[in-house]
């Protein structure tokens, strides 16, 4: 599975209530999550506003802290986030991308990346280009498992599967 | 050294030996989803046809409208009405508006030692109190776990916490919670089990392991959990559980060079200040910040423990700040009008709210204007959480709290809870 996207670079902690305020719970419609996304927080915003989709967000420790509206995925898939690379995340959020299909990985780029920069990623064979500066990062390949969630398009994928198999 | 997570997640994946970093398949015992989480799992279970196998397997489904209770607007009552006509029509174990939030309400006699339990809200965590092993998740997983009855767990890595001694004069377990996150950080038990042990544990009953266990999820812990003994079963007791002898294994048996320490006796009264619940400082540090609202609830401290030591306070006076108290459960709210504890609070000024998760959510309830200050008995104060970014939230100890209220500012308790204490 290959992906690319124009970096925006967050800092660490960036918490689920940042992502998505609860005010906006009541709907779970992604465009209205979208519209609302980091509503709070003016600078990733106007970022986010700015930034060619897709979009990578590059972030620091601790990505998705808090709250395990699963919510906060999907505002971000809906407003154009095509991966995220951080230096680690929250628990609750990691499975919740993964089981909507966000792609997340551990790692830390901030030092090779700016603003809107094209930021590539190979998760087969786990490898970051940086086209810019030509540089090539590894990362550690999710486990199989978590593989085939993505590939059969998040835990939905599976659900039908499961459905359709028992009657 | 022997990680009561481990044990629970071998027994339940059926593994012999579970290590940490294995990815298990595990049966869930119960799964559980409020009225923010619950509705979207509905919506997955439609979208992919799954719902027609729920009902079909052991696991207990527990559905608990806590975070709009009463509903604030026309999605949130659709949203009820969706999950009470899915309850009826699969059998699941509904709380409607008003009995409270999840968390208070499943361990008043429904989660038991050694279960695993998994539900759609981070402070699922609570429950390892009472020596289960339990953890937050999404909505995706929820509907996956209600269609098949288990899910797959990361085992995680244990890390041991030894309680010793005894809490001083108007220091609670919310100071003990604060100072831990102060010192793990809000990274610092990322994925891991937090497990306790030792012989400060007789010191903390289970409501104080109740507000430990709850807060440890601000650090990333996947799960924090306490051994089962005398208070677990006396707990356990009060709320008609018949207790199996079994539990009694549920231990955890640790040498000292493994884990840190921390002495109770040596704790202070402590405030976590924006932006984040780590943000952890020694409540002189914050002493005469003005305070607009005075919130006492929340599945951290919404007990009746934590309702008693507000009514303490502020009994006979009037307070200065508005105070909100809201009971964690209605068995709370029915035990503070038994014991008067209500009229206490009533007569000092405080207004009362309906059981549930109230202004901690943020979306209900008794949010805040611009720039305004409210110190909370909650657990999380990220901008923007309990209204616009500007307000800020002030996480403290029901004590600090009521102390707070009757002054209007944070101001160090231990000289007003030493005045009533020795009255």
């Amino acid at each position: 599975m290959n992906l690319e996207g124009y970096v925006i670079i967050v800092g660490d902690s960036v918490d689920t209530d940042t992502i998505i305020p609860a005010r906006y719970l009541h709907k779970s419609d992604p465009e209205w999550l979208a519209q609302h996304v980091f509503e709070d927080s003016f600078e990733i915003r106007e970022k986010i506003s700015k930034t060619p989709k897709p979009i990578a967000i590059i972030a620091g420790k601790g990505f998705g802290y808090g709250s395990s509206r699963e919510h906060a995925v999907l505002a971000l898939k809906a407003a154009g986030v095509s991966f995220i690379i951080a230096e680690s995340f929250h628990r609750i959020f990691y499975r919740n991308a993964i089981n909507n299909g966000l792609v997340v990985i551990e790692g830390n780029i901030r030092d090779y990346v700016r603003e809107g920069d094209l930021v590539k990623i190979n998760l087969s064979e786990g490898v970051i280009t940086i086209p810019r500066t030509n540089k090539h990062v590894r990362f550690k390949p999710l486990p199989r498992k978590l593989l085939e969630i993505l590939e059969i398009g998040g835990l939905k994928g599976f659900l039908r599967k499961i459905a359709t198999e028992e009657h | 050294m022997e990680s009561l997570a481990l044990k629970i997640l071998s027994k339940h994946s059926g593994e012999e030996r579970v290590e940490p970093g294995d990815i298990v398949y595990a049966k869930v015992d119960k799964v559980m989803v409020n009225d923010v989480t619950g509705a979207l799992a509905l919506k997955i279970l439609r979208e992919t046809g799954a719902e027609k196998l729920v009902g079909k397997r052991k696991t207990e489904i527990y559905i608990v409208f806590d975070h709009y209770s009463p509903a604030h607007n026309w999605d949130a009552a659709n949203s009820h009405a969706e999950l009470r006509f899915f309850s009826r029509k699969y059998g699941c174990k509904l709380f409607d508006i008003g009995y409270g939030i999840a968390h208070q309400i499943l361990v008043e006699g429904i989660v038991k030692p050694g279960e695993l339990i998994v539900g759609a809200d981070s402070h699922t965590i609570t429950y390892g109190a009472l020596a289960s092993f339990s953890t937050g998740i999404g909505s995706s997983e929820a509907a996956y776990v209600m269609a098949t009855g288990e899910l797959w767990f990361k085992a995680p890595e244990p890390l041991f916490v030894k309680i010793i001694g005894n809490f001083g004069i108007s220091v609670t377990a919310k100071d003990l919670a604060l100072y831990l996150l102060k010192e793990f950080g809000s990274e610092g038990a990322l994925y891991r089990s937090v497990e306790f042990f030792g012989e400060g544990l007789r010191n903390l009953d289970v409501n104080d392991r109740l507000t430990v266990s709850n807060i440890i999820v601000e650090a990333g812990a996947k799960t924090a959990i306490f051994p089962y003994d005398n208070e677990t079963e006396a707990w356990l007791r009060r709320y008609g559980v018949r207790v199996e002898d079994e539990w009694g294994e549920l231990k955890i048996e640790v040498s000292d060079v493994e884990s840190m320490c921390v002495n109770l006796s040596a704790l202070e009264p402590l405030v976590s200040a924006p932006p984040k619940p780590v943000n952890v400082k020694h409540v002189g540090d914050l002493e005469g910040t003005p305070v607009d609202q005075v919130f006492v609830g929340s599945c951290t401290n919404g007990r009746f423990k934590d309702i008693v030591a507000l009514a303490r306070i502020v009994k006979g006076r009037k307070v200065k700040t508005r105070l909100i108290v809201i009971p964690a459960s209605l068995r709370t709210l029915k035990r503070m009008i038994d014991e008067e504890v209500l009229k206490v609070l009533v007569e000092a000024g405080a207004i009362i709210g309906v059981p549930g998760c109230g202004p901690c959510f943020g979306a209900h309830m008794g949010v805040l204007g611009e720039g305004e200050v409210m110190v909370s008995t909650a657990n999380r104060n990220f901008p923007g959480r309990a209204g616009p970014p500007s307000a800020k939230v002030y996480l403290a100890s029901p004590y600090t709290a009521a102390v707070a209220a009757i002054t209007g500012q944070i101001t160090d308790p231990r000289p007003y809870v030493r005045e009533v204490l020795e009255k």
